[in-house]
């Protein structure tokens, strides 16, 4: 049963080539899917090109209701699954602070690797920042501790938050994608068209 | 009735989502944990002060965190997924030849002007990024795909954020 590498069905050394299998699917994936493309990436905020909204909740929902179905299964153990810790106002605040970085430099850091990759130097640019950024969090530790370690309430899911029963919630979620995604083609025709290259 | 497209052909971006769906599956059937993209940037800058500067890195609450042990902090998954990204979207680039040095930027703007709001974004993207242990992908995608609340409140506020601002950055892209 899954996970393979930390159970030792598969052995350890394999995990670094594994990773960089996995690196250049993903590195792939998003180039493909134009996340290479500040321009583009840009358009899911001002309404001319939804590509990132399209993508990424097509790839949440179908790796949530993949990871659910192979726990179902018996090939995953969805308890032994890695949950991103709820550091509340960590999350909330380290998220708006992207958010602005995001519509300024029009890359998250994903998207920027893909980018720097076929030769684009606003993103090479882009990626320094994030090292300054880095750095400065680092030096300046002891002020960002606070809301570093904070309000912590353990690796939460929404199972444990909102005593929810998963199924249900990914088929309401489902459903509201797919609404989601109807609408925003709806805005994006009565948008006007931007051109880039 | 414009007609014009753009240039580039990308993926049908249902097609793209459920691949990259498909291969969260996979990487966490594997490994047990999600993609991530900050993490080897955090790795590079704590082995460069690590090496830099060895005294002052162990004296940093944050840098010890990861420079314990004698192994050095690049010697991770995560940096080895990362030489992955960058030569997979080469392949993709190569492919559809989208491979070549230059400023991408709207005819409004100056390239300078895009440089400077392209370092200010990725400093602040930095930033958020550690105070939130996690940036689109290693926290908002990632923790998304295992229902993660952090991960959902991320998410939300990443793409919420960027809707309230996005008015003042609006010359910059329309």
């Amino acid at each position: 049963m899954g996970p393979l590498i930390p159970n030792e069905l598969i052995p350890f050394e394999w995990s670094y080539i594994i990773a960089m299998l996995i690196g250049i699917a993903f590195g792939f994936i998003l180039e493909a899917s134009g996340f290479s493309s500040s321009r583009k990436l840009a358009g899911v905020f001002y309404g001319y090109d939804f590509v990132v909204l399209k993508v990424f909740f097509t790839a949440a929902l179908v790796a949530i209701i993949g990871i659910l179905y192979m726990d179902y299964l018996g090939y995953l153990d969805f308890k032994s699954l890695y949950v991103h810790p709820t550091y509340l106002w960590g999350a909330i605040i380290g998220g708006v602070i992207m958010g602005i970085g995001f519509v300024s430099g029009g890359f998250c850091p994903g998207t920027s690797l893909c980018a720097v990759a076929i030769g684009k130097i606003d993103a090479m640019v882009f990626v320094g920042g994030i090292l300054i950024g880095i750095l400065i969090f680092s030096e300046l530790y002891p002020i960002f501790e606070p809301i570093y370690q904070g309000s912590f309430y353990g690796n939460l899911t929404l199972m444990d938050t909102f005593n929810l029963n998963p199924y249900w919630f990914v088929f309401l979620f489902t459903i509201f994608a797919i609404f989601a995604f109807y609408i925003v083609d709806l805005i994006r025709k009565r948008n006007k068209k931007i051109f880039y290259n | 009735m414009d007609n014009r497209k753009n240039k580039h052909i990308y993926w049908n971006p249902y097609f793209g989502g459920f691949l990259l769906g498909i291969l969260i599956i996979f990487t966490f059937y594997m490994t047990g944990r999600g993609l991530g993209a900050t993490g080897a940037m955090k790795s590079t800058v704590v082995a460069t002060v690590g090496t830099v500067a060895p005294t002052h890195a162990e004296s940093n609450t944050y840098y010890s965190k990861f420079l314990g042990g004698d192994e050095s902090p690049l010697n991770n998954w995560l940096v080895f997924e990362t030489i992955g990204i960058l030569l997979g979207a080469f392949i993709s680039g190569s492919l559809a030849g989208r491979i070549g040095l230059r400023v991408q930027h709207s005819p409004k703007i100056t390239s300078r002007r895009r440089l400077i709001f392209a370092l200010v974004g990725g400093i602040l993207f930095g930033l958020g990024s550690q105070i939130a242990r996690g940036c689109t992908s290693g926290a908002a995608l990632s923790g998304m795909a295992v229902l993660s609340t952090g991960g959902f409140l991320t998410m939300i506020s990443i793409f919420g954020s960027g809707y309230i601002v996005a008015y003042f950055f609006r010359k910059n892209w329309i």
